[in-house]
């Protein structure tokens, strides 16, 4: 009878109902101390319990996508309203925070999740549906206000304003930086594919600021474009500062030159001979040839590199929190020194989500492209 | 190479003997070198704390690949892959900030951290090595009548010892790195000295404490490139 179970099924309920014995959430009488363990409702409980004893059964992926996707829901607005009932008969400054139960069940649906849409194996134009759908879904469960007198959201409640500007800051670093980096990274690399003699030294230069660690690179930049700033005529009026964005910008710029200028080398050099030929045999200028055929062909392998450079760049960002240069780190660091978890979390999630976000959406970019782009035989 | 390491070992032996190095680094007669902690301690602690979250990453991650490429754990399969991906778009610092509720302050959130994030690289390599094998191997080792047990560990193992090794090297570089992070909470890495040098404008901490990192993490990423070569090289 039990080679009719799921397996991946049962190990999901086995984490979901290890996260049904554990509390949902912690109740604290204020932001920084400890607090006492709160359980789901038990009719709640009952309905996740069964929904991932169901997901044991053999069931159609599709369904058993329904019963994640249920499952996750429940999940969601037991959370909100264990803290709603909680918070109103608590003082004003008690704090509902999601515990580990609440984390375990949150990962065993996720799980569930994910692995009925990689055996439904969708389409292509499904998947990105599904993206945008998740997307919107978020948006929508945090605008109905349910989950407003959980912790993390009222952390939100009480600076919208910096987390907006800081939200801001984030992208302009991860997408600027990113934007740098295609500007120097590519020419470098169409020029280190043209010139093999200069391929080694430029590659190596760029190893080794690969392994310079992430927190002394953004020290280094203070200092370095202080001291610009303050003897470079102009360069002041230009923007460029010991303190704030800038060196965090240019730290993050220097990471991502290395993914950049390599593949833009590998695409270029991944071209066949056959087909660099029948360039030259049109009749195409180097610079066409360039143009018209090498980039093109390279595309998929360059927009890997995107997604590497993005993925990482919004998670260093976080980095620049430490040396004033904004973005959700901030909050991260604020939080550590604090010892308020809640104001961590609010700079991690949105961090967490805007990477995976990038990272799907670049990957989904990828296959659309390896779709379209014929490639040479 | 190994110009980099004496001075590395001339440097954590006496750092004082460089301080003409940095001192013009420094601004209102600010100690050169950092004294706090001695250096070669913290150096010490951070490749512990390294050491100790490769290691455990790469058996924890060496076990799951294994079990999910035999018949038994095949339905695994597609499910594994799909976490690797989206696992390795998790950012470091975010997953160290968020074990610090668990684990408390100290060497603990990082080396969960480091541990969590460094099972990636090495299960997506090993489990690349396993299943990429030409067909013709496995028609051999087939009929040379090797048992499955036999297999994995006289063909397929050892096959994919490069490729492992390679996944190994990632993590190493990358916790080398994302370790000096863990000082924000309270863990003994030589990111305290970076931080120090943040909070006082120190530049010269700043240099020397990601000049220590950077000089290890270089001859450790070498370090492993030479292992894979040589295991390269042992299999043809």
């Amino acid at each position: 009878m039990t080679a009719r179970l799921d397996r991946p099924g049962l190990l999901f309920a086995l984490i979901g109902l290890v996260g049904l014995v554990l509390p949902l959430v912690q109740f604290k009488a204020n932001r920084i101390v400890p607090g006492d363990g709160v359980s789901m409702a038990l009719p709640l409980a009952g309905l996740l319990a069964l929904i991932l004893l169901g997901g044991c059964l053999r069931w159609s992926h599709g369904l058993r996508l329904a019963a994640a996707l249920a499952g996750l829901g429940t999940v969601i607005a037991a959370l909100g309203g264990t803290a709603r009932a909680l918070m109103a008969d608590g003082p004003a400054l008690a704090r509902v925070a999601p515990a580990a139960g609440f984390w375990l069940l949150l990962l065993a649906f996720a799980l569930m999740l994910t692995d009925a849409v990689t055996r439904l194996r969708p389409a292509l134009h499904w998947r990105w549906l599904m993206l945008a759908g998740a997307i919107a879904l978020v948006a929508m469960v945090l605008s109905t206000g349910w989950l407003d007198q959980v912790s993390v959201m009222r952390e939100y409640a009480a600076r919208r304003d910096a987390f907006l500007r800081e939200g801001v800051a984030h992208l302009y670093l991860a997408f600027g930086s990113l934007g740098l980096a295609l500007m120097i990274g590519l020419p470098l690399g169409v020029a280190i594919h043209q010139a093999p003699s200069a391929r080694g030294p430029v590659l190596s230069v760029l190893n080794i600021l690969q392994t310079i660690p992430s927190l002394a690179l953004f020290g280094i930049m203070i200092p370095i474009f202080g001291w610009i700033a303050a003897n470079v005529p102009g360069a002041a009026q230009a923007g460029i500062a010991g303190i704030g964005v800038f060196p965090a910008l240019v730290a993050l710029f220097l990471y991502s030159l290395l993914p950049v200028v390599s593949n833009t080398l590998t695409g270029l050099s991944g071209v066949s001979p056959a087909t660099q030929e029948a360039a030259i045999g049109l009749g195409l200028t180097r610079f066409q040839r360039l143009t018209w055929v090498l980039v093109p062909l390279a595309l998929p392998v360059l927009l890997a590199a995107i997604r590497i450079v993005l993925v990482q760049n919004i998670g260093l960002a976080v980095i620049a929190g430490l040396i004033g240069g904004g973005g959700f780190g901030t909050f991260v660091f604020q939080g550590l020194n604090q010892t308020a978890m809640d104001l961590v979390l609010l700079g991690a999630l949105p961090t967490i989500g805007l990477a995976l976000v990038a990272g799907i959406a670049l990957d989904l970019l990828v296959q659309t492209l390896n779709h379209t782009t014929p490639r040479p035989a | 190479m190994t110009a980099a390491g004496l001075f590395l070992i001339a440097f954590l032996a006496s750092p004082d003997s460089f301080a003409w190095l940095f001192s013009p680094m420094t601004r209102n007669g600010a100690p050169a070198i950092y004294t706090q902690t001695p250096l070669w301690s913290l150096t010490l602690s951070h490749l512990a704390l390294v050491a100790m979250a490769v290691t455990a990453s790469t058996l924890v991650a060496l076990v799951l690949a294994i079990l999910v490429t035999r018949p038994s754990g095949r339905e695994f399969l597609p499910l594994a892959r799909t976490i690797t991906s989206v696992g390795q778009t998790f950012p470091p610092v975010a997953v160290l900030a968020l074990a610090v509720p668990v684990m408390g302050f100290g060497a603990g959130p990082t080396l969960v951290a480091l541990f969590l994030y460094g099972l990636l690289p090495v299960f997506e390599n090993t489990l690349a090595g396993l299943t990429n094998q030409p067909a013709r191997i496995r028609e051999a080792a087939r009929g040379m009548g090797l048992t499955p047990a036999q297999r994995l560990w006289q063909v397929d193992l050892p096959l994919a010892l490069p490729v492992i090794l390679t996944g190994m090297r990632l993590t190493a570089v990358i916790s080398l790195g994302t370790g000096t992070i863990g000082s924000t909470v309270a863990a003994r890495t030589l990111g305290e000295v970076i931080i120090a040098g943040l909070l006082s404008s120190n530049t010269a901490f700043v240099l020397q404490g990601g000049m220590v990192v950077g000089i290890i993490a270089v001859m450790i990423h070498e370090g492993f490139q030479a292992l894979a070569r040589l295991a390269a090289r042992r299999t043809g």
